[in-house]
């Protein structure tokens, strides 16, 4: 076994780890955190929050 | 946080968006980053087809689509400043089924030309193991390990990322330099002949027009810029000027990259190579000249696999958070507040398309799609500048002469489909059969989950005519 054959396990491992840390990030956020606050983002929210404030609603 | 306090706080008006932190250097990098490794290779594909010369005006001509992409990307999306780009530009201009067709091809595009990036990089790693005497390294590995890693650095944080992306392909943007310059081009003879190589069109205009196709590469991805848009400080001044700045430099890059190895090599080996300016360096004998190459090629391959990554995902989580897809697509990372599940959910087609497609094949799709979506902005900004004309919304860019860069645009996508035709008639005729498929599933199954006011969300006027 010769220094690129090392290469190549250590890749498929790191690939692994990162792939499974990800995974169980995602199910730890999903377990942790309530659906509605994951999902709250809005788009162009900038934009709306100068329409709101000028007119002197709130979002 | 707790999930109660989470919740409570959700309902309570807390909300988490995604992090405002880029500025134009990060969305240079995302641009010139995706689009850098077109001229380490792929473009000298346009050489095949006609030759030199042709591959030249292929350059020019696509130069001038592309410019045109960009100046009318840059004034829709500052305005429009969402993650999604021409996807929210099309949702609120022209409709919700040609904004599901234009995610799409987003996705599509940066998602093939993500796993042609990576396998590109496999085989660079298979490559350099059996010039240092390992013959037959496994190359696979090595795709995963690009794949992966990159969506790891995707779902940190964008800042990292496009701090990443604006480091790498700056470095090989400034091997392409190094190379022009130490070849002497100013002494026609010391090392570039272009008398002695160019020799014509080959096969005529009709070698031209076949050039089109390929010519794309030379900027394809340019336009990724505006998906970064909800994420910078100032969306008005910062895509105007990362996207006009990148093309700039995609115009200098492709230039210098054509002159140089157009003056070593002849039409008939460039047109087939798989390492233009990589071989160009090791035709001139310089070693450490050749190293510096080998870092510009592998860095603008994972340049352009890490914008792909960013912008794919953000497409998708836009289609979620609007419930075009599963809105589970559409959640934030409440730390890294990246769209964290879009990012998860395209690795393994990711790693499909690189394991299981052919390599012209991946990039034939991804021009494809692209095309597409530039189809689509030409008509998309005379619809824009009819309903909403100069005055009526702010613009943090205008771009001129209008209408005259939505008709070159659309002329000259006219000309690459014919050069597709000419070459991959069946991959064209495929994907124009899976979108129609697509928009009859949207149309009939999907749009029904839509909450149809909640889309539009630009505090726009009410459109002219309407």
């Amino acid at each position: 076994m010769d220094i690129w054959n090392i290469a190549e396990y250590a890749a498929w491992g790191i690939s692994g780890v990162l792939v499974l840390w990800m995974i169980a990030d995602m199910v730890r956020v999903g377990a942790e955190y309530d659906e509605a606050l994951l999902l709250s983002s809005r788009e162009g929210a900038d934009e709306l929050l100068e329409q709101s404030s000028a007119t002197g609603e709130r979002t | 946080m707790t999930t109660t306090t989470a919740g409570a706080a959700a309902k309570g008006g807390e909300r988490i968006n995604l992090l405002k932190v880029l500025g134009p250097a990060h969305i240079w990098g995302l641009g010139v980053g995706i689009v850098l490794v077109g001229e380490y290779m792929g473009w000298n594909f346009s050489v095949g087809k006609g030759g030199a010369l042709a591959s030249l005006i292929a350059c020019w001509v696509i130069g001038l689509l592309y410019t045109c992409v960009a100046m009318i990307d840059s004034e829709v999306t500052s305005t429009v400043a969402a993650a999604g780009g021409q996807y929210a530009q099309a949702k609120h201009i022209i409709g919700p089924l040609m904004a599901f067709n234009v995610a799409l091809y987003l996705v599509m595009a940066y998602t093939m030309l993500e796993a042609g990036n990576a396998f590109v990089a496999g085989d660079l790693m298979k490559t350099v193991a059996g010039q240092l005497g390992h013959e037959n390294l496994d190359s696979r590995p090595f795709v995963f390990l690009v794949i992966a890693f990159l969506a790891w650095l995707n779902y940190r944080g964008v800042f990292m990322t496009l701090t990443f992306n604006f480091i790498i392909t700056a470095i090989a943007f400034v091997a392409i330099v190094v190379l022009f310059v130490t070849t002497s081009p100013w002494v026609p003879g010391v090392a570039v002949a272009h008398k002695e190589f160019l020799t014509g069109l080959p096969y005529g205009w009709i070698g031209v027009i076949a050039a089109l196709q390929f010519g794309m590469w030379y900027y394809l991805g340019i336009e990724g810029t505006c998906q970064a848009a909800e994420e910078c400080r100032s969306a008005g001044r910062s895509i105007p000027l990362g996207t006009i700045t990148g093309m700039v430099t995609l115009i200098i890059a492709a230039s210098l990259t054509w002159y140089v190895a157009a003056g070593l090599m002849p039409w008939e080996y460039l047109g087939q190579a798989y390492t233009p300016l990589y071989d160009a360096a090791t035709i001139y004998g310089n070693t450490p000249l050749q190293v510096f190459l080998f870092i510009g090629t592998l860095f603008s391959t994972l340049a352009s696999a890490n914008g792909c990554i960013n912008d794919a995902s953000r497409a998708w989580f836009s289609m979620g958070r609007d419930r075009y897809m599963p809105q589970w697509f559409g959640a934030v990372h409440p730390r890294y507040r990246t769209p964290f599940r879009a990012i998860v959910f395209l690795i393994p087609i990711a790693l499909v398309a690189a394991y299981k497609l052919p390599l012209d094949g991946v990039i034939t799709f991804s021009i494809l799609a692209g095309l597409l979506g530039y189809t689509f902005m030409s008509f998309n900004v005379v619809r824009f500048r009819k309903q909403w004309p100069l005055g009526t919304i702010k613009r943090g860019y205008i771009h001129p002469f209008h209408p005259l860069p939505a008709v070159v645009l659309f002329i000259l996508c006219i000309a690459v489909y014919f050069a597709t035709f000419l070459g991959y008639a069946d991959y064209l005729i495929s994907i124009l059969v899976f979108f129609i498929i697509a928009s009859f599933w949207f149309a009939w199954h999907r749009y029904k989950f839509v909450r149809r006011g909640d889309q539009f969300t630009m505090p726009w006027p009410r459109p002219k005519g309407l």
